[in-house]
């Protein structure tokens, strides 16, 4: 009898403590990818201009930041095959140091301490939001150039030394119900992530659209999940009954996939809207007409004829079609050096004044920086059309 | 409304059954050995690696390569309890419970070194097509879920009713000494209780990965800690109290989720636990025993 309330207090606090910290299981993921990610910064001779990056290489979240990666040292390698950057009458190479933090904050505080005490000159971070967010109050402290290719929570560019290239999430939120709106869609649901900054960003500021537009009776359901949650045949069935014509997922590509294959299951046919997260699905699906017709934001698209000479490089360099993520490093990398070139110094003081004088044509589209720290260009929607990623229109 | 509830039911229904499949393994390990076998969460992980590697890497034709998984699951649970467990059967609870983890631990972390952290994505074994009776749509794979269920729930039954190995593993569960000096080998027993419990590990993975058709080297903790769950509540040490636990446990689930809410689905699920042992400490169809000092 003793025994067995033992047990029945285990079973407790173990199933407990598992549902209380979510996504702990994968914590012992991956610790061996770190080392072996400290980037040779001092290879090139002469002055070197050395970019510090913390992103995912290893863990769920790995497929944005070696996409980053990739991206930006195709621009690095570039930049500096082409002589590298003037900057008033001297010349710098580029390097770049980039630290895997698995998207997890704790890492990357680590890993941003790990740079700069290796030396840094501008902090091109974090890949995800919750690493960005967990940076920008040290990289003010440092006060140095902090520009996240990628991540998107509102309050990441709130200190003045912070810029990003994406937009943020409550901006893909906006434009993704004025798209639902334009494109008169009868009924809406949406099945969103509520613990992650992300996904309950960008689904806060779609409701609030639309209820702006005055089309709150548009959206029908709501339904969310959680980090690592794979099973959504249950919040799927509430949309079935629903009725929704269209199902809106702001996420991360992983969710997706489950997502749509669930979905296709149940046997809705309802049509899919995603974020900008939703790029790389076509890799997670098995059956790719599960996905077939769905649209998202992104900014990239590879197959664009302005993209062409990156494409061609990235597909040469990693045997892989690049990402938006790709895009984002790569024009991230060109921000740096416009601001380096307008600033005529290395200081971090002077980069930082720069962000907001310089325009930078880019794969990502044509972009500025305001005071805020936020970007100015203009959305594209992708679309999957016979499996393959296509532009909207 | 009341089409929509008869899916949450059956939704319910098929995650609640490989919950069912799960805790069966807990409780048979726990009703013969008497230890929680930590490790039988990451056997679900092994089996949906293994059907991965035969297909995907080795090409083997799809029966070949289900029956191939089960054999590899029920092989590593044979092995796992005769390296790890079985030096230590006199030794205290605690320490096989510690081993046990340990065990988990090994299996995770040796699959993450051999295929990395990256999710795979793997094609359902079980061609995915939609099944309408009257309004109500079920997916192929819930439908092979629920069948494969039933099966093996029943096999199992007449297995350790019907017999000899089963008396025997019934013998050993009330009295592991009186057993042996019947003439029990009790070290073959515990084998097989742990082959059988692992081959149908083996199938939960191979439904888990028919159904969600991704797989990650943690895909078989949470699972496996939900059917420990089940198997506590069902009353641990009962067959038939972990398949009912099982299924409640994924009824719950689903309807809380659908008409309560997602966030609170757990702790709900949490909360019919805490009754249920309130009222009934040995779970709803656990034996009371009275332990003689």
């Amino acid at each position: 009898m003793k025994k067995r309330v033992l047990l029945s207090a285990m079973a407790l606090t173990f199933g407990l403590a598992l549902t209380a910290c979510g996504n702990a299981g994968s914590d012992k993921a991956a610790d061996s990818g770190s080392k072996a990610e400290t980037e040779a910064a001092a290879k090139v001779d002469g002055d070197v201009f050395t970019i510090g990056t913390t992103g995912p290489l290893t863990g769920s979240a790995a497929s944005y930041g070696n996409s980053v990666k990739n991206g930006a040292t195709i621009a690095i390698d570039e930049i500096n095959a082409a002589g590298g950057v003037k900057v008033g009458d001297k010349t710098y190479k580029l390097a770049l140091n980039f630290q895997d933090d698995e998207a997890k904050e704790d890492k990357a505080v680590n890993a941003y301490n790990n740079l700069m005490d290796s030396g840094i000159n501008v902090f091109m971070g974090s890949v995800t939001s919750g690493s960005s967010l967990a940076l920008t109050d040290l990289t003010a402290k440092d006060n140095i150039l902090q520009i996240t290719p990628s991540g998107s929570a509102k309050a990441i560019t709130e200190n003045p030394n912070v810029f990003r290239l994406c937009f943020t999430d409550p901006l893909q939120g906006k434009m993704i119900a004025d798209f639902v709106v334009d494109q008169g869609y009868e009924s809406v649901a949406v099945l969103y992530n509520n613990s992650d900054e992300y996904s309950t960003g960008v689904y806060e500021a779609f409701k609030e659209e639309l209820n702006t537009a005055g089309k709150s009776d548009l959206l029908v359901n709501e339904q969310s999940f959680t980090n690592d949650d794979v099973d959504f045949t249950t919040q799927l069935t509430q949309i079935k009954a629903s009725g929704a014509k269209l199902i809106f997922v702001p996420g991360y590509y992983e969710a997706a996939a489950y997502i749509v294959q669930q979905a296709k299951q149940q046997g809705i046919d309802a049509a899919f809207v995603g974020s900008d997260g939703w790029d790389g699905v076509l890799g997670q699906v098995t059956d790719p007409s599960a996905v077939e017709g769905a649209v998202f934001l992104s900014p990239f698209l590879a197959s664009d004829p302005s993209a062409a000479d990156f494409t061609k490089a990235y597909e040469t360099a990693y045997k892989a079609t690049p990402d938006q993520f790709a895009a984002d490093g790569y024009d991230t990398v060109h921000v740096i050096k416009a601001a380096m070139e307008k600033a005529g110094s290395i200081e971090s003081d002077d980069l930082i004044k720069a962000m907001t004088e310089i325009e930078v044509n880019g794969i990502t589209g044509k972009v500025s920086f305001n005071a805020d720290g936020e970007p100015n260009k203009e959305p594209k929607f992708v679309t999957i059309t016979n499996g393959e990623y296509k532009l909207f229109d | 409304m009341l089409i929509n509830f008869i899916e949450q039911l059956i939704n319910g229904l098929r995650t609640g059954s490989i919950y069912a499949l799960i805790a069966i393994g807990y409780t048979m390990v726990y009703g013969i050995a008497k230890m929680i076998n930590f490790a039988h969460g990451d056997i679900i992980m092994v089996g949906a690696y293994a059907l991965y590697f035969s297909i995907s890497v080795l090409g083997l034709p799809v029966p070949v390569a289900l029956l191939l998984t089960v054999i590899v699951c029920s092989v590593l649970g044979v092995l796992i309890e005769k390296i790890a467990y079985k030096p230590l059967r006199k030794a205290q609870p605690l320490a096989v419970l510690i081993t046990a983890i340990g065990m988990s631990f090994f299996l995770q972390s040796s699959s993450l070194l051999i295929f990395g952290s990256t999710p795979i994505p793997f094609q359902s074994v079980i061609p995915n097509e939609n099944i309408k009776v009257g309004p109500v749509i079920i997916s192929s794979i819930t439908l092979v879920t629920l069948v494969v269920t039933a099966v093996a729930m029943i096999l199992l039954t007449l297995f350790i009713n019907k017999t000899k190995m089963g008396s025997a593993m019934r013998a050993v569960s009330e009295d592991k000494g009186a057993a042996e000096l019947m003439g029990i080998n009790v070290n073959s027993t515990i084998s097989m209780t742990f082959a059988i419990g692992s081959a149908l590990a083996a199938v939960a993975g191979i439904l888990y990965i028919s159904q969600y058709q991704s797989m990650k080297p943690t895909l078989g903790a949470l699972p496996g800690i939900k059917a420990f769950v089940a198997a506590v509540l069902g009353g641990i040490g009962s067959i038939p109290g972990a398949m009912l636990g099982g299924i409640l446990l994924g009824l719950i689930e689903s309807v809380s989720k659908a008409y309560i809410s997602t966030e609170l689905a757990d702790a709900i699920v949490f909360g019919v636990l805490i009754v249920v042992l309130l009222f009934r400490p040995s779970g709803l169809l656990g034996k009371k025993k009275i332990v003689k000092v």
